[in-house]
């Protein structure tokens, strides 16, 4: 394991404010990913795991310590250049799986080449080979609340892929699946890995699941408490 | 990408039809309002300039009464005379000036006796004020003591007496008979198109008014400026009738400044009524800012999601006020349509009221000006929603159930 390091975090704490109530989300958070990486973080609910993963992700930036990307410190950067990063470097998996309710599955695919202002061409290039590989093929017309869960975790999946990023974030991603469909989405993801060298950070419960990791963290109450390989 | 924005648009205002219908009403009440006002405002200003244009720039208007302060006009009514006349008809610039005496007084036709405004004129001054008094059908009137008649298109078309007064009837006026020679020609004013024009020398000798004259009409000669030509029989009828500056019982006006007057009454008519319409189109702005804030509440989550998958705040932001851009715009449309209707119904009216060269205005800058200000209005109302839906932050939104 003596890839380059494409996500570091260091010292990172993380404070909500929500009224006059402070959360301290992350206290101390110290991590390293590689490229082409499969790690797990597992912790209970209010671990801060998914601050970790949306600090990861630049959605929003520490109140101490650094995230960085590639080398990059995410605090130096503007709110439209995080924007494309996560656009274009980044894809995101979540539990709910976020799809935009009103548009049909090839437009939720299409949106983050939308953002980026790439041509029609590319666009049509690079949702209709994502559609075929998730098997969608039968779906494209279709709004997210006519799809299973399985089909929409796939469509979130699409669409995290679609501008060919180099990390995939995923946050609970077989959460809202029942178990066999999870596996199916595990194996996607597994290959997702696998043959697109792609970095994929997931935070999960799912035991079938991390069982899949290079690597699992253990975090509690916002700090990191374990590590330990995964099957590999 | 636009084009991408606006089907994401048109999705969300599509899936709250009702929403969006309800809303776009505060906005096409206050543009159709808008558009019917000016359309009709604006046609009436291009009849008025028409008629002024017909009648010629170079003319002046003597009138009895102070025409700028109410209170002289109340007191000071002296009347014109042939005396001022004479004095009008010296100044300088002046080309020809002619007396003209209203009277009102009972007409008689076919048995029926009506009040009508009988007017005075001396026939041969009238061939130089080309576009008054003009005759449709017969002949104008000859002789200064000739008992002829010629009526006004009211009188022609049989909407004055019960029956329509033709060519070679007879009228009755203080005791004596008129042969109708001549009908005039309709102006559009239902007053003007009721009088009956008679020559003034027999109208002083059977009316008994000797001297007064209800107006002098003045040409100015080619070459004069009509207002300074004004200017100078204010001053001379002022020292002949010994009034002060300002205190005149006489008004001194140019066919310009009858023109300027009469836009300037427009144009505050215009004002207060667009000025009401402004408050509806307020409300109506009002009203979408509060569904765009509805709309970006329900959407937190969508909007979270839009980040994620890489939307800066400007994209967001540009969604949202085109939502609220097209929101505007579809109130705008539903505007312009019934404005243009009422605008066209008020037209016809004025032609079924015979009221002639009034059009109502409904050229594409007028229309594509009002869809375009209602698309303003709506984006102005939505920036406050759409500045809140950018700048949220991407983590709370995606946590917000």
């Amino acid at each position: 394991m003596s890839r380059e390091v494409i996500i570091e975090m260091q010292h990172v704490a993380k404070i909500y404010k929500s009224g006059e109530v402070e959360v301290h989300a992350l206290r101390d958070v110290t991590l390293r990913v590689r490229r082409g990486e499969f790690l797990v973080i597992m912790g209970k609910s209010g671990s801060g795991k998914s601050t970790c993963l949306y600090l990861m992700g630049c959605l929003d930036v520490p109140t101490k310590g650094k995230v960085m990307i590639d080398g990059r410190d995410t605090r130096d950067m503007s709110e439209a250049e995080l924007a494309r990063l996560r656009g274009s470097r980044i894809g995101f998996v979540f539990q709910q799986f976020n799809l935009i309710p009103t548009l049909n599955v090839w437009e939720n695919i299409e949106l983050p080449l939308i953002f980026q202002g790439k041509s029609a061409s590319e666009r049509r290039k690079k949702v209709s080979r994502l559609i075929k590989e998730m098997e969608l093929e039968h779906r494209v017309l279709h709004t997210p609340n006519q799809l299973s869960g399985g089909e929409q975790q796939r469509v979130a999946i699409a669409r995290a892929l679609v501008s060919d990023p180099e990390i995939i974030l995923a946050d609970e991603p077989t959460g809202n699946l029942d178990s066999k469909t999870g596996s199916q989405i595990i194996k996607l993801l597994k290959r997702i890995n696998r043959e697109r060298n792609t970095t994929i950070v997931v935070v999960t419960h799912d035991r079938e699941l991390a069982s899949q990791a290079d690597r699992i963290i253990l975090l509690k109450d916002g700090k990191v408490v374990g590590e330990r390989r995964g099957r590999s | 990408m636009l084009a991408e924005y606006l089907k994401i648009v048109f999705r969300n205002l599509g899936l709250r039809r009702t929403r969006s219908i309800l809303t776009t009403i505060g906005i096409f009440i206050g543009i159709a309002a808008i558009v019917a006002l000016i359309s009709i405002t604006y046609g009436m200003r291009v009849m008025i300039e028409e008629e002024f244009e017909r009648l010629g720039k170079d003319r002046i208007i003597v009138t009895a009464g102070g025409g700028r302060y109410m209170l002289a006009s109340l007191i000071a009514a002296v009347p014109l005379t042939e005396k001022d006349l004479e004095i009008v008809r010296d100044a300088r610039g002046v080309e020809i000036a002619t007396g003209i005496l209203y009277k009102a007084t009972q007409v008689n036709y076919k048995g029926e006796a009506k009040f009508a405004q009988v007017v005075g004129v001396v026939p041969q001054d009238l061939d130089v004020f080309k576009g008054a008094f003009e005759i449709t059908k017969g002949r104008k009137l000859e002789r200064d003591n000739e008992y002829a008649a010629i009526v006004g298109y009211e009188l022609h078309v049989g909407s004055f007496f019960s029956k329509p007064v033709k060519l070679g009837d007879e009228l009755e006026m203080f005791d004596k008979k008129f042969k109708v020679v001549g009908i005039l020609e309709r102006t559009g004013n239902k007053i003007d198109d009721s009088v009956v024009v008679v020559p003034l020398k027999v109208l002083r000798e059977l009316s008994g008014i000797e001297d007064e004259i209800t107006f002098i009409y003045v040409k100015t000669k080619s070459g004069y400026d009509p207002t300074k030509v004004a200017e100078t029989i204010e001053e001379k009828l002022r020292k002949a009738r010994n009034e002060k500056h300002g205190e005149e019982s006489f008004y001194v006006q140019t066919s310009e400044q009858l023109l300027q007057r009469a836009n300037l009454i427009l144009a505050l008519v215009e004002l207060v009524l667009v000025g009401i319409a402004s408050i509806s189109l307020l409300v109506g702005g009002i009203g979408i800012m509060n569904t765009m804030y509805t709309n970006v509440l329900e959407r937190t989550r969508e909007i979270g999601i839009m980040k994620a998958v890489g939307a800066r705040s400007s994209d967001v932001m540009l969604v949202f006020l085109l939502e609220s851009g097209i929101l505007g715009l579809l109130g705008g449309i539903v505007g312009v349509l019934l404005g243009t209707g009422v605008a066209i119904g008020i037209e016809r009216l004025a032609i079924a009221q015979r009221i002639t060269g009034f059009r109502a205005y409904l050229g594409l800058d007028l229309l594509l000006g009002a869809l375009l200000f209602s698309f303003f209005v709506g984006v102005i109302s939505g920036t406050l929603p759409a500045r809140h839906a950018a700048k949220l932050n991407p983590v709370e939104a995606l946590r917000y159930e």
